[in-house]
Order: structure tokens, then C-alpha cells, then sequence
């Protein structure tokens, strides 16, 4: 099973990830009418901007950024299910689509992940269900003014990962993947509901944590070092554990190397296409972002690589040749540690 | 596998903890400290704080723990009165916020499920879980565990199962291997989380089966660290010394050699209060012994010889680090040492053998002792001591010198001294005014003087102006002190000072006591004496004071200084109080505070007339303590319970108190004071604005009318604010209503001079000052007491009044109990009426002395006022015209009037 496949591949290569949905979405212009699409064209409030539910008005789109990021080379896509929680989604008011934004969007991208399986049998394809960080905290308030305060409960999150995770399974993604965490605790959360389902359908389903170093301070939003995140969330047989977004690949190294030199899960790394320009706009090329992973390579710090914010399928084009010629970071033989007992 | 690779193994398995940054275990790790103090159960502030919703300081807590080296803070709020889960989750919320505090792990600590999973649901790094057990049997167990797990915690397992706690070496064999086994095997909770906590039971105590409990906890724990992988073993360490409680010495010792062998045994975190420590390597050769006896169970007799052993450092127990290789210092370091800390158990052995050592008995006292008493004094000084350490000092100090004296006798008639080598050390007299019995403070500050080299005359108290003139110039002392608590006692020392400038005096005049100021030092006493009178507000700056005084080199111009100081104080004073503007005693009672007579309906007293308590239950009292004043008199300022954890007196505080409640305990097992009581709720109504008028019996028969004068507030108010007297509270009687009042009498000070005399006897200040001071707290939790009784049941209120101490002490009940002499009624003079009434010398034996002061000491009297807008106000300045009126109404002349209202009379 894809379990199997996907350890067995980690061990033999670096793997690609895919790049920034969001920044090919851009291209295509979308207006209120395309985002209501025939489904929600008498929904009450604009929906402009929820790119997660483009999955079901403009699910072409999504299915071709997917393969435009395979044929450049990408092992394994995200779903388009970013914001997909009841909580995110509360925004446009659309909690009630929240399962099937996420069923349909891990179905479409396994589709097209088979597709390209089929052609390239020697390269599977994966998907990876993307499972965001809400757009609530839950080890912090919003509030200063009442810093005991807190927007969203431990408890809610984890109703809300839960429903999430669950319809990604349902719709055939390989893995999951928890990312852009920058309150672990809600990343906790996710995991806590992931290990409910396991237990619940008597399933395994690798899970990827991604966390976000927010700035050159080197801690998460919540606070935490590099090391006392990866501890916080350790507690998981996880696939791989990294970094993702906020800062440009440069930026990440050195975060990158307390994870690879203290956990003993794979690797990841997917950082942004350099920092945004005064414009907000990401203009690091992909040869400029290429040079600089190439010395994660070097120093054989990852297992997974590829880009978030301002990455293009011609950032991952070039990402996926140059680790071609690389080992992977080297994993700890398995079970040894349990071995011990 | 080999031994090679499990130390490898174990290297990749540190226990990893997080807050905002990483805690990684190893094996190679020292000692992890968790600190305890934010917890309700182990700290008494911590719960209050919680309870009061005191959150930033209960954060305060948080964070001088981290600061102090805790290295993960234990969090716990199992208390009955406490929501626990609201407490803990509020709590861990807000150290969220607090990087500062937040950086290090917690240990969310429980006995409640339902708690320790709340607090897991808020906190983001890894957690410790304090605890679960097998005690409620496997499934739930198993259940904890797992959803810990899934929580991203680590756990703290006890040693407890279904059958009960683990308590000996087999049982926490038994339980661990099946907890352990269940948890990795069936759970799958990784190893290295496991924290064992095998319970730390106490030894010594003299229980046959106890014997064993620290070694086979220390075995226990060798056994988890070798047969059950990566796990760790904890423990609440003082448990171990539970028998020696009140022993900090052994105590402390105990902790240290119990920790030594059990940290080499493999246990490597633990709850242990750093001050609580003794450095194993210093620990007395002799001492160690005997402990290790104890924790290794190596003699039969271990307890035994502990405990007899324990008996003989008992009298340092007082240390923080205890150290008995200071006995084997030089004899002048034992002597400075026994001073500075007060311990008087090896002082005499060493006094003598400085006699024999020394050409003359009175060389001791002049070398070794006051080398020694130097030291405290620059200690004082530098505040590195506290006034309740330098009074035991001077116990020790004045045990020595009791022991020299015959010696000194003996060598006098044997070798008269020449004139000329009279020694000569500066002469202190100290009195308590005439008229006033009041004495703690001069106490302290005479007994801080001795300390620092000063003989002191202590005249006592009620000294009359003329004896204290006669001993003054017979003596020829170098300085007089003078003290008073009431406020006739402020015009007795004006008087002195003017009779010392009549007698040509030079000496300075030192002014202290709770009712003296600078104000009316430098404004009433200053301008009578033209030599230095400094007024002392504490007795720690007496000694300084003092020494400026008296030193040939700096005395004139530190006069000069004051002098000019006060002269100063007394311009602005004066000037300021020209601004001021009274109204006359008319319209200050036109502007009376008039209540709505007509809608009110007084609440007539259950009981009226007098009624008499005799040998009253002290125990009863204990509650109604307010100990904050008991500390002030001290010279510790703070509020109490908060003065316990003070930074800076804190723990001098906490030891005054340890040793104020032995004495208490022994007053209250020896029945050593007897408190008794009288009071009376009468008929009375408001009589031409400012008198009370009040029946002594319903019975128009036999009533008896007396009436009581009160003064009304006569500066100039702002708009719409009254001027205030006592008579306010009472309606009037045009108003047709029946109003009532009271008065009382309490008094705890029987027994108080006897006691404190023994005391005395024994040289021994300390507690001397310790028995007055709490027969004043007793008197006042009396007078707290018998109000409180008064308005639900005898007058009957407020019978659904529920107050807890600390409102009873904020004075949150309705009606107010005034006592002559205080501020809303200065004049003392009225004592006199209510002794009328009460009858109160004949019937409890309170008496008053001349200046109205009672007698004994530790009494307290006043005034019932029941309405419910009856509040506490100060009188402040009045006129002349009204200090005439009053005198005209109570049918005294002027003179004696303005006597005893001098205080509060307006210099314009």
C-alpha cells in the first residue's frame, strides 16, 4: 500500500513536494461570478478569495495547477484544502460544505496523481491532504488588553481537524499533511484528531507536520524555538517534520538544521520563493531559490523539498532536477531504539 | 544487547520536555528541580492569590521560580474551594502569555482527570502530567495514559494500585514492572516519558515499619533505573524528614544525604525546596553520621541516637544552613557567632572558657562579647539583620553577661578599681512617660541599644517627670529616651523638655512611640529644649541616631543639623496650618450629618443592660488575630499573610512567627493569660447636637442617665460633606425615636507582667516583648470577637452577618466601635464615663492610671454605634470655642479641657 511506497521511496530519494496553489490561482484572474461558479451564484455573501472552494466551482483549474506541478516533477501534491475547516470556513459561512470541499478536492488530486503514476510507474505519484492552520489560535488571545483570553478551544479545533482529516482519507489522499502551524498547539489539536481516527477506523495514514518559523527571531508565532516545536509535537510516529513559508530558503537553514540534527523522522522543507518585494510580490527566480537549496543538499539536512508562497511549477522544475543528482538525509535505521527494550 | 549499546540506546532517548524552548533529560543531566511554589496545596500564598483571583501576582510567583532555576514549574489548584478546572486553565492561560515564565515546561499537577486534561488542552510544549496510578485499576489507567499520550505529555506515574501505595521495596518492584509493562507494552507510551514517583514515606519515626522507607525507596529506585528502560524516577523530597519537623538542622540534612544516595541511585527529578538543603559535603561529620544511620538503616538504635542527637543542635534550629563545624572555630568566631545568630546553647561553656582565659572577668564582656555584639550592630545597620534576630542577640548577650557577673564582683572587691579606670561606656536612660504603660517599643529600642555597646537604665513605666530628672543627673547619663503610646503622654514629654531646659540639661532627648511624630517633635517639643531632641520612629534607626549623638565628632553638627531640620518642618507645618479655615462650633453643628430620622426605625437590642464574661476561652480568640500590627511592632512592616513571603523580612517574619506561636500555644495550654470582659447596650437618643444620653435600665424606676460628650469635626469642609460627631450616628431625641448604644470593656493583660517578668528573669527580652505583644493582639481580637457577638446576638443586628477574618480586620460589618483616644474621639476623659456606667474597675479590674491609660496594658474599651451608616472618622483640629463649650457641658474647667484636648486644639 501507498504506506509502504512512500517510506521506501523516502529512503531511496529526496522527494519533490508541489509549490504555491494560491500563486498560480493568481493567474487566472478569477472573478465573484468564477468563485460562486453554477453552485453558489445566489450565495448571500462574496465568496471571492476562498480558493479551497474553487475545488468545486472551477475544479479544472485546480486539477491542472496539480498536473502542471507533476509534469514539472513534484512526487507529491497538496490538495487544495488549505482553509478547509469549519472554523476557516466560517468566514465565507460555508462550515457546511467543509466535508465535501475536502472529499472532492483529495479526489480529484489522486486522480491526477494516478494518472501520472500510470505513465511514470518508476516515479509514484502521492497526495498529501493539506490541513492549514485555521485562522484562530489557540495558545493565544487575540486580545491584548486580556491575554487569559482565547478565540478557539482545544476541543473545537480538534472537532474541526477531525472532520477535515476524515474527508480527506475518505477521498484518497496518501498522506496527511499539517502545515503552516504557527500555534502548536493547533497543530496539536490535528494530531490529537488524526490519532482519534487511526484508533477509530483501525487505520495508519503517514501524517508530514509542517511548522512556521515566523521570523528571523527563529520561533513560531506562538513562541517556541525550533527544538521545543519539534519536541511539542514529537509524540507522533510522523513521516516527516519541517518547515514551510514565512521566510525564503536562505532564511530557513539554520532551523532546518536543529531539525535535522534532533528528530529522527524525515525532513521537510517547502520555504517561500525568497521574501516578499515592497510590492508583496515573490520575484526570487527559480535558478536563485535552486542555488540555495542546493546547500540543504549539501549539507544533506532533507528528505522532502519544495516551495510555498511565490514558487511556480518552474521553481519545482528546478528544484526536482537539481536533487536528482542528491542522496537524501540519511535516516535512522527504523526500530532501533525499540529494538533496545 | 551489550552494556555499550543500551548506553547508546538511552543517549537517543533522553526525556525531552518543551515550553517556548526545549528541557532535554539525559543521563549525563544533573538533577532536574521542578519548583512547587504555584501550588495550592504546598503554598499558602499561591492559594490565597488563586482564591482572590490575584492572578498577576500569582504569575510573580510563577516567575520568580523560573527565575530562581526551576526547571519545570509544577501547577497545581486541588483545593476544595477552588473551581480547579477554571483555576488551572485561567492560569496556564495567562503564563502563555508570559515568555518569560512560559519557556519552561509544566507540570500540570492533579489528583482530578478532569483537570489535568484541561490544562493539557491549553498549554502548547510538552507537558509533564502529575499524576496517574493504577489505584482505580487498569482500565482507567490505560485510558489516561493513552489520551496523554495523544496529548504530547509526559507522565508521572505513583506508586499506588488497586490494593494501596507502594511502602515497601517488593511493592514498588510490583507496581512499577506492571505499570511500566502495561504502558509501553500495551499503550504504547514511549519509555522514556515515564517518570516513577516510588513515594517518599518519612523515617524516624519510631515506627518499626518505617524504618526501611528511605532505603528501600533508594533501592527501589536502583532497581526501576536497571530493569525498566529510560524510565525516570521523582519524589516529593521533604516527606523523608516529616518526623523532625521544627528541626530545619537535621531536617536539612536529612534532605541532602537522602537525595545524595538516592540521585546515585538513579533518581534524577524531584520537587526539593532549594532553601531547604544542606551541601552534603558540609554537613557536621558527627551529624551525617547519625543521619545516614537513619536513611541507610544501618543500626538498630538509628532513631534513637538521631533523635537524642537532634536534641542537642535543636537550639540552632533556627538556621538556614547549619553548620556545627563552627564549634571547632576559634573561641572569639564561636562567640561572634552565637551572638549574630542567637544561639545561647553552647554560650555559657564558651564564656567560661574566655574567663579563664582572660586576666579579668570584665574583659570578656569588653573584648569578646562586644567584638561579637559589634558585628551585629554593623549588621543592623547594613540591614542585613532584622530586629527580632537583634533581640535575640541580646538574650545571648545578656545571658553571658548574668553568667560574668559574680566573677566581676568578686575581682572588684579583690582589686578595687582607681577612679580613673572606670570604665566608661555611654549611659542610655529610658522611660515610658508618666500616666502610660506602654513599653513594647521602648523595650526594643533599649534592648537594640544594649546590643550596640550602650548600658541602658531602663526606668520602666509611669515614671514621673521628677524621677526621671533625679536618676538622669544621679547617674549622669549621656542621653534620655522617652516613650508614650497615648496621647497624654505627647504633652508629658513637651513637659520634661521644658523642665530639662529649666535645670540646664544638655544631654540630648530622644522622642519615640506610636503616637509621637516628627510634627510634634519638632512643632511642641524642639522649640522647649535647646539641646538635640530627635524623635525615632523605629527602633533600627535608634541606633544610628545614637551614635551621631553621642559621637565627640560629629554631635555638633549633627544637632545643628536637626535643629535646623526641625526648624524648618515647623515653619512649613505651622504655615500650612494657617491655611486652614474652621468654622465655629455652630455652624460646624449646623452642618451636622443628618441621617433621614424620619424613616428610620432603630433595631432595639435583644439583651439590654450589662452583662459580665469571665475567664473567657482564649482559643476562641485565636481566629479573630490580627497579626499585622503584631509584625509592625516589631518593626516588620507589612500586611500579614503577605509579610510571610515578603522578599526582605520575609523569612525573619516567618521565624517571628514560629516563635510567637510556640509562646501562644504555651499561653493557651498553661491558661497563662485571662481575658475577661464587660459591656452594656443601653437606651439613648442625640441631646443638643453633640451629647448621647443614654438609660442604664428601661425600668423608668431605676434608670440611671448618663451622658456621653462628643466632639464635632470643625475645619472648614467641602461643599456638601458634613462635619462629623459621634452624636450623628444617634437620632435625636426631638425625633421622637428610640435609639440605643453601647459600651464595652475587653482586657487579655491578666497574667501579661507576671509572665513577661519571668521572662525578664531569665534575661530573656525576647520573649519578655513577645508575651506583651500578643496579649495587646489578644485584647484587640477580643474587642473584634466580642463586637462581632454583640451584633448578631446580644444587640442581634446583624444575625445574618458572615464575614471571614480578613473582613472583620478590613472592618466590613455594619456599626462602628470607637475608643476614646483614638481619632473620632481623642477625648480620654470619657473613659471615665463609661467606667461609670460599667461599672468596669470593680467588676473585670481594669483600672484606669492617672493619664487614663488602662491597666492592664492589654485591654481595650469603646463605644457600640449600631446604624448603618455609623462610620470611623478623625476628628482632627478643633478651636478654642469649642474645647470652652465642651468643658462648660462636662462641668470642668477650661484648663483641664484644653489639657487633654491639646493635641487635637488648633494653633490659629
Amino acid at each position: 500500500m501507498s504506506q509502504s511506497k512512500i517510506h521506501k521511496a523516502l529512503r531511496k530519494r529526496i522527494l519533490v513536494l508541489d509549490g504555491a496553489m494560491g500563486t498560480m490561482l493568481q493567474r487566472y484572474k478569477f472573478t465573484e461570478e468564477d468563485f460562486r461558479g453554477e453552485r453558489f451564484k445566489d450565495w448571500p455573501s462574496p465568496v471571492q478569495g476562498n480558493n479551497d472552494m474553487l475545488s468545486i466551482t472551477q475544479p479544472e483549474a485546480i486539477a491542472d495547477v496539480h498536473a502542471k506541478y507533476f509534469a514539472a516533477g513534484a512526487d507529491i501534491v497538496e490538495t487544495n484544502t488549505f482553509s478547509g475547516t469549519t472554523i476557516a470556513m466560517a468566514d465565507y459561512g460555508m462550515e457546511e460544505f467543509v466535508y465535501e470541499l475536502n472529499y472532492e478536492s483529495a479526489k480529484m488530486a489522486k486522480k491526477v496523481a494516478q494518472e501520472f503514476t500510470e505513465k511514470e510507474p518508476e516515479k509514484p505519484r502521492f497526495v498529501a491532504g493539506a490541513m492549514g492552520p485555521t485562522n484562530k489560535t489557540a495558545s493565544m488571545s487575540p486580545d491584548v488588553n486580556d491575554p487569559g483570553f482565547r478565540a478557539v478551544s482545544f476541543d473545537e479545533l480538534r472537532a474541526a481537524y477531525k472532520q477535515q482529516a476524515e474527508a480527506l482519507i475518505d477521498g484518497g489522499v496518501d498522506m496527511l499533511l499539517v502545515e503552516t502551524i504557527f500555534d502548536t498547539l493547533n497543530a496539536k489539536a490535528a494530531l490529537f484528531a488524526i490519532e482519534e481516527l487511526k484508533e477509530e477506523r483501525k487505520i495508519e495514514i503517514p501524517v508530514m507536520v509542517s511548522g512556521t518559523i515566523t521570523d528571523a527571531s527563529g520561533r513560531t508565532l506562538s513562541g517556541q524555538t525550533a527544538e521545543a516545536f519539534l519536541i511539542s509535537i514529537g509524540h507522533m510516529p510522523l513521516l516527516s517534520v519541517g518547515f514551510n513559508c514565512a521566510l525564503g530558503a536562505e532564511q530557513l537553514t539554520p532551523y532546518l538544521e536543529v531539525v535535522s540534527g534532533k528528530s529522527d523522522f524525515a525532513v521537510s522543507a517547502y520555504p517561500n520563493a525568497g521574501l516578499p518585494n515592497a510590492f508583496g510580490e515573490y520575484d526570487e527566480t527559480a535558478e536563485e531559490m535552486a542555488a540555495q537549496i542546493k546547500i540543504y543538499l549539501d549539507k544533506k539536512l532533507i528528505n522532502i523539498i519544495g516551495g510555498c508562497c511565490g514558487t511556480t511549477p518552474e521553481h519545482i522544475h528546478a528544484i526536482a532536477e537539481l536533487v536528482k543528482d542528491y542522496e537524501p538525509r540519511p535516516l535512522p535505521e527504523l526500530n532501533e531504539a525499540e529494538a533496545a527494550i | 544487547m551489550s552494556l555499550e549499546s543500551i548506553a547508546k540506546a538511552k543517549r537517543l532517548r533522553p526525556l525531552k520536555l518543551s515550553g517556548l524552548e526545549p528541557l532535554v533529560v539525559t543521563p549525563e543531566s544533573n538533577f532536574v528541580n521542578v519548583g512547587e511554589r504555584t501550588n495550592v496545596a504546598g503554598s499558602r500564598k499561591f492559594l490565597r492569590l488563586i482564591n482572590e483571583e490575584k492572578f498577576d501576582e500569582a504569575l510573580d510567583i510563577a516567575r520568580d521560580q523560573v527565575e530562581g532555576g526551576a526547571q519545570i514549574i509544577d501547577v497545581n489548584m486541588d483545593d476544595g474551594l477552588i473551581d480547579g478546572k477554571k483555576a488551572m486553565v485561567t492560569f496556564l492561560n495567562l503564563i502563555a502569555a508570559e515568555p518569560d515564565i512560559s519557556r519552561v515546561p509544566i507540570m500540570i499537577d492533579s489528583s482530578k482527570w478532569d483537570i489535568i486534561e484541561a490544562g493539557l488542552q491549553v498549554v502548547q510544549g510538552k507537558c509533564v502530567v502529575n499524576s496517574i496510578s493504577l489505584k482505580e485499576g487498569e482500565s482507567e489507567f490505560i485510558d489516561h495514559a493513552k489520551k496523554i499520550k495523544r496529548y504530547g505529555a509526559a507522565v508521572i506515574v505513583m506508586a499506588f494500585d488497586e490494593v494501596g501505595q507502594a511502602d515497601n521495596y517488593e511493592r514498588r518492584l510490583e507496581i512499577t514492572k506492571r505499570s511500566y509493562d502495561i504502558l509501553v507494552n500495551q499503550v504504547k507510551f514511549p519509555p522514556e516519558d515515564i517518570i516513577f514517583d516510588l513515594n517518599i514515606f518519612p523515617v524516624a519515626t519510631g515506627m518499626e515499619e518505617h524504618r526501611l522507607n528511605a532505603i528501600d525507596f533508594i533501592e527501589a529506585t536502583r532497581w526501576v533505573k536497571e530493569n525498566l528502560p529510560y524510565a525516570h524516577v521523582s519524589g516529593g523530597v521533604s516527606n523523608v524528614s516529616f518526623s523532625f519537623r521544627g528541626n530545619n538542622v537535621v531536617r536539612e540534612a536529612m534532605h541532602s544525604v537522602f537525595l545524595y544516595h538516592a540521585i546515585k541511585a538513579g533518581m534524577n527529578i524531584g520537587i526539593v525546596n532549594p532553601t531547604m538543603l544542606e551541601i552534603y559535603d558540609d554537613i557536621p561529620k558527627d551529624l551525617l553520621e547519625h543521619v545516614e544511620d537513619v536513611i541507610l538503616d544501618r543500626r538498630d538504635d538509628a532513631t534513637e541516637r538521631l533523635l537524642d542527637f537532634a536534641e542537642s543542635v535543636k537550639g540552632s534550629a533556627k538556621e538556614r544552613t547549619v553548620d556545627l563545624s563552627w564549634r571547632e572555630e576559634p573561641l572569639q568566631s564561636r562567640i561572634t557567632r552565637a551572638l549574630v545568630k542567637g544561639i545561647d546553647a553552647y554560650i555559657l561553656e564558651d564564656i567560661e572558657e574566655a574567663r579563664l582565659a582572660s586576666e579579668k572577668p570584665l574583659h570578656v564582656i569588653e573584648g569578646h562579647l562586644m567584638t561579637g555584639m559589634n558585628v551585629v550592630g554593623d549588621l543592623f545597620g547594613d540591614g542585613k539583620m532584622f530586629l527580632p534576630q537583634v533581640v535575640k542577640s541580646a538574650r545571648v548577650m545578656k545571658k553571658a553577661v548574668a553568667y560574668l557577673l559574680p566573677y566581676i564582683e568578686e575581682e572588684k572587691l579583690k582589686n578595687p578599681p582607681p577612679a580613673s579606670e572606670k570604665a566608661k561606656s555611654n549611659l542610655v536612660l529610658m522611660a515610658t512617660v508618666k500616666g502610660d504603660v506602654h513599653d513594647i517599643g521602648k523595650n526594643i529600642v533599649s534592648v537594640v541599644l544594649a546590643c550596640n555597646n550602650y548600658e541602658i537604665i531602663d526606668m520602666g513605666v509611669m515614671v514621673p517627670p521628677e524621677k526621671i530628672i533625679a536618676t538622669a543627673k544621679e547617674r549622669n547619663v549621656d542621653i534620655i529616651g522617652l516613650s508614650g503610646l497615648i496621647t497624654p503622654s505627647l504633652d508629658e514629654m513637651v513637659f520634661l523638655a521644658k523642665e530639662m531646659k529649666r535645670q540646664d540639661f544638655t544631654v540630648p532627648l530622644l522622642i519615640g512611640g506610636a503616637t509621637t511624630s516628627k510634627a510634634h517633635t519638632a512643632v511642641k517639643i524642639d522649640p522647649e529644649y535647646p539641646e538635640a531632641v530627635v524623635h525615632v520612629n523605629d527602633a533600627s534607626r535608634a541606633v544610628t541616631v545614637v551614635g551621631d549623638l553621642l559621637n565627640p565628632d560629629s554631635r555638633l553638627k549633627y544637632k545643628a543639623d536637626i535643629k535646623e531640620d526641625y526648624a524648618l518642618f515647623r515653619e512649613r507645618f505651622l504655615t500650612r496650618g494657617k491655611k486652614r479655615d474652621f468654622l465655629t462650633v455652630e455652624q460646624a453643628r449646623e452642618n451636622k450629618w443628618k441621617l433621614d430620622w424620619d424613616n428610620f426605625e432603630a433595631f432595639k437590642p435583644k439583651e439590654l443592660g450589662v452583662q459580665i464574661l469571665e475567664e473567657f476561652d482564649l482559643n476562641k480568640l485565636v481566629d479573630y488575630i490580627d497579626w499585622s500590627p503584631f509584625f509592625r511592632s516589631w518593626d516588620l512592616h507589612g500586611k500579614y499573610p503577605d509579610i510571610l513571603e515578603d522578599d526582605v523580612v520575609g523569612e525573619q517574619a516567618r521565624e517571628l512567627f514560629a516563635d510567637a506561636k510556640g509562646i501562644l500555644k504555651r499561653i493557651l495550654e498553661e491558661k497563662l493569660l485571662t481575658a475577661k470582659a464587660i459591656f452594656g447596650l443601653f437606651e439613648a437618643n442625640t441631646i443638643n447636637d453633640d451629647d448621647i444620653e443614654i438609660f442604664t435600665s428601661s425600668a423608668v424606676d431605676k434608670q440611671q442617665k448618663f451622658i456621653f460628650r462628643t466632639l464635632r469635626q470643625q475645619s472648614k469642609k467641602a461643599s456638601g460633606k458634613p462635619n462629623i460627631a459621634l452624636a450623628d450616628f444617634i437620632a435625636p431625641k426631638e425625633s421622637g425615636k428610640q435609639d440605643y448604644m453601647g459600651c464595652f470593656c475587653v482586657t487579655a493583660g491578666f497574667g501579661t507582667q507576671e509572665l513577661a517578668a519571668k521572662y525578664e528573669a531569665d534575661h530573656d527580652d525576647y520573649n519578655s516583648i513577645m508575651v506583651k505583644a500578643l496579649a495587646d493582639r489578644f485584647a484587640e481580637a477580643f474587642a473584634e470577637y466580642l463586637h462581632e457577638r454583640v451584633r448578631k446576638d446580644h444587640w442581634g443586628y446583624a444575625n445574618n452577618e458572615s464575614l471571614s477574618n480578613l473582613e472583620l480586620i478590613k472592618e466590613a460589618y455594619k456599626g462602628i466601635r470607637p475608643a476614646p483616644g483614638y481619632p473620632a474621639c481623642p477625648d480620654h476623659l470619657e473613659k471615665l464615663t463609661i467606667w461609670d456606667i460599667l461599672d468596669v474597675n470593680e467588676k473585670i479590674g481594669v483600672e484606669l492610671t492617672e493619664s487614663l491609660a488602662m491597666w492592664p496594658a492589654a485591654s481595650v474599651s469603646g463605644y457600640y454605634f449600631a446604624n448603618p451608616e455609623a462610620r470611623y472618622f478623625g476628628l482632627g483640629k478643633i478651636k478654642m470655642d469649642q474645647v470652652k463649650d465642651f468643658a462648660e457641658r462636662k462641668g470642668i474647667e477650661v484648663r483641664l479641657a484644653e489639657k487633654w484636648l491639646n493635641p487635637n486644639i488648633s494653633d490659629q
